[in-house]
Parts: structure tokens; sequence; C-alpha cells
């Protein structure tokens, strides 16, 4: 018995070390299951080029998804995102186009989206823990100004970029894998460190746990919440180059049109608690990567696009029960 | 005798292969209180939740009207007249006192609410208690005693013929007590029969009339009152003879270690002075509400004072927040443990070292090293937890506390300011708390404890101070540390029946 009890002890002991909560086992089965599944059901599925493509689709809202586990982990919601990659694609095909040289161009667009995607989270941010206007509403609330400054900007018209270097960023290949998904997975590495191995990341936790105890603890709960959007805007900003310079352009009405729920999805299905306190960076990555999988299917499948909507809702109805069951 | 409303046939319950509760027997008479005792852990809240059908036991069944219970449903087990008032209220802030009291029993006519009638009734039933509370008051304006009045009025509108009181006097003061149990002896008095579940021996004593011991999940006494003196009790609960209550106090005082001069805030606190030594255990008494807790923090900057000045160690040193506190080698254990002490959520050793996690980062946080150190508190504080990366929300109270402790000491305080340190544990674990506070001051550390518990001032501290409306109205040293004194001065009276008044004003 005690000796079992260690056992156990030091197996979740592992598992945490790993960073991988039990939390996180369900959504790994269910994508084992949904791999396997997809393969059985079409030939084409595991063709490398189906999976490069579905991988650099998953990509562009993995990366924001990421953002956002953040933000949900301190307890908020961010439903701006998605109005926020049109406004800063829009900024950064700007800038790329205003300077000559093509390579000064780039590191200068990169500079600008990352930069301006930080600010607008430091916006979102401020209007929370400054402004206490609650997540959900003052997110709201921005998604609408952010497209209608991207519109504005633009008269609603396609901005394209005319720097020849521009489209290898997000087109581009290193080792076989397209550049957007090493930027996912370097990305992913990089948050899970964050939010285990570092100051920040546990005291993002306690904030979302019991924001209440993080202040009798001494934790700035403001600059904690603060951190977190910003984290989800210089992810909006990552996803935003990737994105734009795979098309080589921005549409301000259709880029990233209903990403802030994709991106949420993602977090729910990776198990990360919407109520704030816990979460997981692999969870969100394996969450985005089943949505990205069921929707490659779907299409492989030839099953109506009007369709697709009901299949990820339901998808995310049942990893929600799921969790709700677990809980109790 | 009459015949009684419960029989208790063998009840026992097991999770999985845990027996928690075995083979209860157990009659309850109309007018009868029985006091139910036992450690944390010994089966009293899986007793009152198989009662009040929260739980199914496993073996055995209840008897009510003659009929055989071998299942209960919280909602039978209402209808059948069972009720519970619970410690943590279930009131709906937002609304007033008569709604709270027909809250999910509303009296409609013809399909709309009859204020009338339900505020009539409210008032009827307030009479009852003889209390003057406002049914049109809103809950929000009430203080924690006048919310438990509202607990028992809506019981007796509910026609409860079983009333079961868990802990209700931990969130009271010693004055509110005496109203609470007035209030009892008026409801047993109607015919009602009172479970009341307690850690203070000296309440079941002077309440109740008969006493059942738990201990391990059984019955190991169960007898009247008066045949069992409170040592007794304590000795059947924790099941081995108990040395001596509180620790041997000790003269032994080093220099000053904080120092607080004319501390005001707002209309709260008004020029507060006191010196604490290291060494020292200094008390802080007072009314529920008096301004203790706010002096606390006030010095730990979770409030920013008015004027004054906090030194440490004869410097002056201005904090503003709980981190330049702890910067000082200030820590403040809070009187609520889950909503403002540890996170409930996270395991043992990601609560320990909240406070100092610094000290685990070099580059990036070593884990094994914050495992090491927990598993030198679960030592040193004997922390009972099947693992360290147990969720503290699943700790007994007693345990919880411990690790809050531990997760202040880790960050090395010099000075420690403990509010409420023993509020809902169990006696053994309290007299461990004691020892080790006045282990902690035999190191030189200097401590401040709030506590409502007379007893506890007067046993654990050196040096007692009692506030009252957010002034120190009173500095008693050795002999001069009486109940009645410290009572005196904290309801801000002269004479004995003065402070009965005082605590019947408190109603």
């Amino acid at each position: 018995m005690n000796q079992a009890r260690t056992l156990t002890d030091r197996f979740s002991s592992s598992v945490n070390r790993l960073g991988l909560d039990l939390t996180i086992l369900a959504p790994l089965i269910a994508l084992v299951v949904l791999l396997i599944a997809s393969s059985l059901a079409s030939e084409y599925f595991l063709n490398t080029r189906n999976l490069t493509n579905v991988m650099r689709q998953v990509s562009y809202t993995g990366i924001i998804a990421i953002g956002v586990t953040f933000v949900i982990i301190g307890g908020g919601i961010d439903l701006s995102v998605g109005s926020m990659v049109a406004l800063v694609g829009v900024l950064l095909l700007y800038a790329l186009n205003a300077v000559t040289d093509p390579v000064m161009a780039i590191v200068v667009g990169i500079l600008v989206a990352l930069g301006s995607g930080a600010l607008f989270g430091v916006f979102n941010g401020l209007l929370v823990t400054r402004g206490k206007i609650t997540a959900f509403i003052a997110t709201l609330a921005t998604m609408s100004i952010f497209r209608s400054v991207a519109l504005y900007l633009t008269d609603a018209g396609e901005v394209v970029s005319r720097n020849p270097l521009f489209p290898n960023l997000g087109g581009g290949y290193w080792l076989g894998v397209p550049i957007p998904v090493w930027a996912f997975l370097i990305l992913a590495v990089a948050a899970h460190i964050l939010l285990f191995y570092t100051r920040f990341g546990r005291h993002l936790c306690a904030v979302g746990a019991n924001a209440q105890v993080a202040r009798y603890s001494g934790i700035r709960v403001r600059t904690v919440i603060l951190g977190s959007f910003t984290i989800a805007g210089a992810c909006v900003g990552l996803s935003a180059i990737m994105l734009s310079s795979r098309l080589n352009s921005i549409s301000p009405s259709d880029a990233g049109v209903l990403y802030e729920l994709d991106a949420i999805a993602a977090v729910v299905i990776g198990g990360t608690a919407l109520s704030g306190g816990k979460g997981s960076i692999w969870g969100t990555v394996i969450g985005a990567l089943i949505l990205g999988i069921i929707n490659n299917m779907l299409n492989l499948l030839g099953v109506s696009p009007y369709l697709q909507g009901l299949v990820k809702g339901s998808v995310i109805l049942i990893a929600v029960l799921v969790q709700y069951k677990r809980q109790q | 005798m009459t015949e009684p409303v419960i029989r208790l046939h063998g009840l026992g319950k097991s999770f999985g292969p845990n027996v928690v509760l075995q083979d209860i027997n157990l009659d309850i008479h109309p007018g009868e209180i029985i006091g139910i005792l036992g450690e944390n852990g010994a089966g009293k809240s899986t007793l009152l939740k198989l009662i009040s059908g929260v739980y199914q036991p496993s073996t055995g069944s209840l008897e009510m009207g003659g009929k055989q219970y071998q299942e209960l449903d919280p909602v039978t087990s209402r209808r059948l007249g069972i009720a519970m008032i619970p410690q943590e209220f279930n009131l709906v802030p937002t609304l007033r006192v008569y709604e709270n009291v027909f809250l999910g029993q509303e009296v409609r006519k013809r399909g709309f609410l009859d204020r009338a009638t339900m505020r009539q009734k409210t008032r009827e039933v307030m009479a009852t208690l003889q209390s003057t509370l406002d049914p049109e008051a809103p809950i929000s304006s009430l203080s924690v005693a006048e919310k438990q009045m509202v607990e028992v009025a809506r019981v007796l509108v509910d026609d409860a013929r079983v009333v079961i009181l868990d802990e209700p006097t931990t969130v009271l003061t010693d004055p509110e007590v005496k109203v609470l149990f007035d209030v009892v002896r008026r409801l047993q008095a109607t015919g009602v029969a009172v479970l009341f579940i307690s850690h203070k021996l000296k309440e079941v004593k002077d309440l109740c009339h008969t006493v059942l011991i738990l201990r391990d999940g059984q019955v190991v006494e169960q007898c009247a009152t008066n045949d069992l003196d409170e040592e007794s009790m304590a000795r059947k609960m924790v099941g081995r003879e108990l040395s001596q209550v509180f620790p041997e106090k000790q003269g032994q005082q080093g220099e000053v270690a904080l120092e607080v001069r004319q501390l005001s805030l707002d209309s709260v606190l008004s020029d507060v002075n006191f010196t604490l030594h290291r060494g020292q255990i200094l008390g802080l008494s007072g009314l529920v509400g008096s301004g203790r807790t706010e002096i606390a923090e006030t010095i730990m900057g979770l409030r920013q004072k008015t004027s004054g000045q906090i030194l440490i160690n004869g410097e002056p040193c201005t904090i503003q927040s709980p981190e330049d506190a702890h910067r000082r080698n200030l820590a403040y254990l809070s009187e609520d443990r889950q909503g403002k002490g540890l996170v409930m959520s996270f395991n043992l050793i990601e609560n320990i070292t909240l406070l100092s996690l610094k000290r685990y980062i070099k580059g990036l946080i070593r884990h094994r090293a914050e495992r090491r150190q927990a598993e030198h508190y679960q030592q040193a504080l004997s922390i009972r937890t099947a693992s360290l990366t147990t969720e503290v929300g699943l700790l007994s109270g007693g345990n919880q506390q411990k690790v809050y402790l531990a997760k202040l000491l880790d960050i090395e305080p010099e000075i420690l300011i403990l509010d409420e340190p023993t509020r809902g544990i169990d006696v053994g674990t309290k007299h461990e708390f004691y020892r080790l506070i006045r282990g902690l001051a035999s190191e030189g550390k200097a401590i401040l404890v709030i506590s409502s518990e007379l007893e506890e001032i007067i046993g654990l501290c050196d040096q007692v101070l009692v506030v009252r409306e957010g002034r120190i109205v009173a500095d008693l040293h050795d002999e001069q540390i009486t109940e009645e004194d410290i009572m005196l001065y904290a309801a801000g009276a002269r004479s004995a029946s003065d402070v009965t008044e005082a605590g019947v004003a408190l109603s």
C-alpha cells in the first residue's frame, strides 16, 4: 500500500515535471483516436502534403490560442484577437511597403507586428486592470474597435505586399516543415516554460485561481493580468506575420474572422478551465490540432462546409462535458 | 420519554475501502440538544451528511415517523423536517431578510408573491426569537450574527423538527455566542431537537443535554453532558492524554521588533500605539468588527493608513503592499484561510513556496528544491496528506492551516501576525499550534496573535491589548489577563451587568 502510494506519487510527479498534468490525457487520447480514424477514413489524410497543410492551417490559430491560454488561466478572456489579426496585419503591410530595402523592411515589419500586437494587448489589459471592466465586455468592445480601424485605414480594401522576400516567411520550409509550424512549436515550448518554470507563470495561476489570495500573498495582481493580455497580443502579432506573408496580403474584412472562437475552443478542448487558475500549453496545442484535423477530415470527406460549425460546436460541448464530469 | 424524532440504526459509511463511519446508533428526541464532538476527520460531518441526505449510508438505516429509510435524499430529508444551518451561510446578499427567510418556499397569492404575509410571518418568527431584526433589511447590511439569525428564522418557518448546527460559533464573538445559545434554547423549548457540532468543549458543556463523541468513525462515548468534564471529553476525542493545553509562558523578551505609532485608518482605526518584542506573544483581543483585523491589514500594507508610523527594528518604514511587508520579514496569517490564505486548487508545494518563490529560481523554477522544502515542512509541522501534490482544498482544516503556516515560515519571517490561527481546527491540532507558536517565539520571533477565543488569548499570550471601536483600550499583563477584564474592556463596560447588556445589544 505504502509503496504503491509512493509509486503513483512518483509517477504523477514525473508527469507533472513534464507539464503533462493528468488532465491532458483525455485530449491526448482524443487526438490519437482522431488520427487513427482519419487515416482509416481517407487515404489522402496521411499524405505528407495534406499533413503539412493541416499543420500550417493549425499554426495560425494555434499561435493565438497559446496567447489566449495565458489570458484564460489568469481568469480573463480575449475576444478581440481575431480583429486584432486584421489590424496588426494592415499595420505590418504598411510598414513593410514603406521601407525600401527588402531585408530591412522585413525586420521593421516583424517589429511593428509584434510591437503593435503587444500594445493592443496592453490596451486590453489596462481596460481590465485599471478600467475595471470585465474582460468579456472590454475585449468585446475592442474586437469591434480593432476591426473598424483596420477597415477604415484600408477603406476595406486588401493590402498587398510589394516585398519580394516577404512570402518566404509564411510560405517557406525548414527541414521540410513549414516555418509557421516551427513558429507554433517553438512558441509552445517557450510558453510552457513561461507557465511552469517562472514566477510569472506561477503567479498567473494564483491570480486566476483566487485573486484575493494572490493579493494577500504580495503578488502584483494587476501587473500579472496586464502581462497575460500583452502576451496574447504579441502572439496575435506573430500569427499576423505568418498569415499575411503566406497570403502576401491582408484583407481587413476577412482576416482573422472568428479566430477568437477557434482559439478559445482550442484552449477549452485542451483542458484549461475557463474559470482560470489552471491550464496547460500542450493541452492547447492538442486542442488546436484536434480542431484542425476535424476541419481537414470534413473537407476530405466532402461534408458540406455548412455543417462544419455543427461538428466543431459539438466537439467543444463534449470536451467541456468531459471536464465537468471529471471535476465532480 | 417521548417518541424519538429520528432513530439511527447501525448507520455506517464507507468510501471505497475507507470506512469513515460505522455502527452509529442514536435516538434523537424532541426538545433535546445533542452535542457531537470529534476531531477533524472523526466522522462528524459524514454523520450530518447522512442525516441530511447528502450522502447515502453504506450500512444501517434511519427511522423517522415509524418509517425506515435506507436511503435519503436532501429533498426528502428537508420534507421530513431536518434542517441544517451551515457554517457558510446560504443567503442571497442582494435580497432582503424576509425574502431570504422564504427563499424557495415563497408564499403566493394567485400566482404572485404575497409580500405582506411573508413580511408579517418573518416579523412573528423574529419575535419568537426575541430579535428585532427588520424584515426589510438587505442581507448585505447584516452582521455575521444577524445573518445566522436569518438562517435560524428560515428553519423555523420551514417547521423543522431537527436542526443541525455545524460549528455555528466559529464566526461569533463571546457575547454573540450567548445570544445564539439563547436562541437555541428557545428553539428547543418549542420541541425542536438540536444537533450541535462544535470544537469547543465548553460550549457543548454549557448548551447540550447529551453528548456524542466520535473518534475514527466510531462512537467512543454517549452520555449525559453532566457526567463528563471538559478534560475527559477532550481525552476521549483525542484518544490519548493531552499534555498541558498551553505551553509554559516565557519571560524572555528581546529588543523591540515592531513598533506602531499613532496609526489611523479613515474612520476605522484611530491612534493605535503598541510595541512588539522579539520572543514575545502579544495578544490582540476584542469583539469582531472592533478593528483587530484592520490593524493587521494596515500594518501589512493591505490598507493604506491615513496617518501614523510603523517601525521595524527601530527603523521607520513605508509598507504599501504585502510584498513590501514580506521583504521586511513581516508575515500575516489571515483569518480567512480559504478566501485570502491558500490557493485551494494549488497543491501543497505550490502553496508553500508562493511567497518565497524567488528563492527557488535559478533561471527557472527548481521544482525539486521546492519539493524538498515542502517535505521539510511536512515533517516539521507533521502535515498529514496523501501526497505533496494533493490540492490543499482536499485537506482537513487543521492540515490546511499548517500548510498556510509553512507558507509564511518559508519567507523566514521575524515578525508574524496570526489572525485567528486556530479557527475551525480540532482540539489536538490546536494544541500542536499552541506549541508551534510558542516554539517560534522562543526562537526569537515576534508574534502578534489576534483571537476571538478568550481562552486562547489568556493561555497563549504574554501580554494582551484590547481593541474597541478602532482604539486600543487596555494593555494587560500577567495576572491582569483574565476573561472578565478583557470582556469588560472589549464591550466598553465598567461592570459585569453592563457586559451582558452590551451582549444583548449585539443581536
